[in-house]
């Protein structure tokens, strides 16, 4: 996958889950939970758009690797075929 | 109007999903009604024939006027037509809001397929009583779980298979006039959002203009304004919690719990699981909250006509933050016979009805409120009750803290549980208890 790609599949997954918000305005280092105000149970919905626009597949050992939106993008990036 | 929950006192009628003619079966959904916190599916009560439609959509009625004239095999009319367009105060007394003070017994009446706006109380002051609903149970026991959207009935009412619709979409459906029937949804399950809405707008009128105009039932659904709506919704939160700060004498105990054992269950659990299957700690925290009621059920119930009357079983109110403003508290029922992937399976599907203003009356009956603000950061939470219910557990983070055990100082995953509860119906002794049996519980985290 191309970074675009991914990039639109982050965007594609966030929309879903809050979808009044704006992506443009989002500092990539602030962390999710926090910038998009969503629970764990929203975090998990999100990681299953991912999967699902992507293929990747996050355990839940990484979840505190993906905190933020950057951190999100870099980890579907480096685990995307 | 029904009732959908103790701070309603009107709602707005945003559509018929079914016209005259129809045949409805107890269970079905027939409209959708926009409370202050959200919209809800209304069910209808009874087996029949939909005879007349009295509310126009837009209209906002208080709780108990009459919406539609059902002709049903036993003739039992939900409220009477002729009092339909009389404002309430001079309809008569049995035609306006039944008095009922108990949610106990509005379950009851869900759960027997029972109307209470056809009922006279034979309680204090016209109370309906839990007597009252049973005297006037069908015959026949209603099957447990309405199934709203059965494909077999779909000929009978055809706007059954519908897609959902978020309230932001219908909003915007209303604002541009364009009927949600000929609007394609590429949402989840084919739900209708905001874009195709305005996709839909912007498209050319293809059908001719005649089929829609001979339709029965007006086809854009009317819906308040988003301002006033959230206006609404602090004032319905705010009076709801006024009375309770006013009426129910709190006391507030707190306990921090060791979670090691229940997070390493959990993650050993989630290890193999794909994430559509996975469990949070919030399913744990709600179901050894559920359980415990075993050990003290005297924190599961309603404080009606200064007794306490027990819960008919541990329906859990989740409350549920909304997107746009304010929370709801939902139940799951019989929490404390559900699986932890069934209570999983069902806190999800309630989470994404709710914040897509989706619920069903039927889930407005909660006998004991569970708040978790532990993903907002908070340590604890000490809430305030819903009347009148009894008691309200709340949860903060699990986060990592010094722990001692045995003259030994560990870092442990804990949690602060908290619970606020009516001194009317108990006492610190037993609410102490009660949390403890959530402590207990949450160590054998296998056997929730």
């Amino acid at each position: 996958m191309t970074t675009t790609q991914i990039d639109d599949a982050v965007r594609h997954a966030i929309g879903a889950i809050a979808p009044e918000a704006d992506l443009s305005t989002i500092d990539p280092d602030e962390r999710l939970r926090d910038a998009l105000d969503i629970d764990s149970l929203d975090f998990v919905r999100l990681l299953e758009q991912l999967q699902n626009l992507t293929g990747v597949t996050v355990p839940e050992s990484d979840y505190a690797k993906i905190a933020t939106l950057r951190e999100l993008t870099t980890y579907v990036e480096a685990h995307a075929g | 109007m029904p009732s959908l929950g103790a701070d309603m006192d009107e709602g707005t009628l945003l559509e018929w999903l079914v016209k005259p003619g129809d045949v409805v079966h107890r269970g079905d959904v027939v409209a959708v009604v926009d409370t202050a916190k959200a919209a809800m599916d209304v069910e209808i009560f009874q087996d029949g024939v939909i005879e007349k439609l009295i509310a126009e959509p837009g209209t906002t009625l208080p709780v108990g006027a009459p919406l539609a004239v059902i002709a049903g095999e036993g003739a039992v009319e939900a409220p009477a037509a002729p009092a339909a367009v009389e404002v309430p105060a001079v309809a008569p007394p049995s035609e306006i809001a039944p008095v009922v003070e108990s949610p106990l017994v509005r379950h009851r009446a869900h759960e027997l397929g029972v109307d209470l706006a056809t009922i006279v109380g034979t309680g204090p002051g016209g109370v309906i009583t839990r007597a009252d609903v049973d005297a006037h149970a069908p015959a026949p026991p209603p099957p447990t779980k309405p199934i709203p959207a059965k494909p077999g009935r779909a000929a009978a009412i055809p706007t059954q298979g519908r897609a959902p619709v978020s309230p932001f979409a219908r909003r915007r459906a209303a604002e541009l006039g364009v009927d949600l029937n000929a609007v394609q949804g590429t949402g989840p399950d084919g739900a209708i959002t905001a874009d195709d809405v305005e996709r839909a707008a912007a498209k050319p009128e293809t059908a001719p203009a005649e089929p829609v105009v001979a339709k029965v039932a007006p086809a854009a659904p009317v819906v308040p304004d988003m301002q006033a709506k959230a206006r609404a919704m602090r004032q319905a939160i705010g009076q709801l919690m006024a009375r309770s700060k006013r009426e129910i004498p709190h006391y507030y105990l707190s306990a921090t719990i060791d979670l090691t054992v229940a997070t390493d269950w959990l993650h050993q659990t989630n290890v193999d699981r794909p994430l559509s299957s996975r469990l949070v700690h919030a399913v744990l925290l709600l179901k050894a909250s559920a359980r415990a009621i075993h050990k003290v059920p005297e924190m599961n119930g309603f404080w009606v006509n200064d007794e306490f009357v027990p819960g008919d079983g541990v329906h859990l109110g989740v409350a549920i933050s909304l997107r746009q403003g304010g929370l709801i508290a939902p139940a799951i029922h019989h929490a404390d016979t559900l699986s932890l992937d069934e209570l999983m399976d069902h806190l999800r599907d309630l989470v994404s009805r709710a914040r897509a203003g989706r619920l069903k009356q039927s889930e407005m009956d909660p006998t004991i409120t569970i708040t978790n603000l532990g993903d907002q950061g908070v340590d604890s939470v000490y809430g305030v009750i819903y009347p009148p219910q009894v008691a309200l557990v709340g949860f903060g983070k699990v986060a990592e803290r010094p722990w001692a055990d045995g003259g030994m100082l560990g870092v442990r995953p804990c949690v602060t549980a908290t619970l606020a509860a009516d001194h009317r119906a108990s006492d610190g002794h037993r609410g102490g208890l009660y949390l403890a049996a959530i402590d207990s519980l949450l160590q054998k985290p296998e056997e929730l």
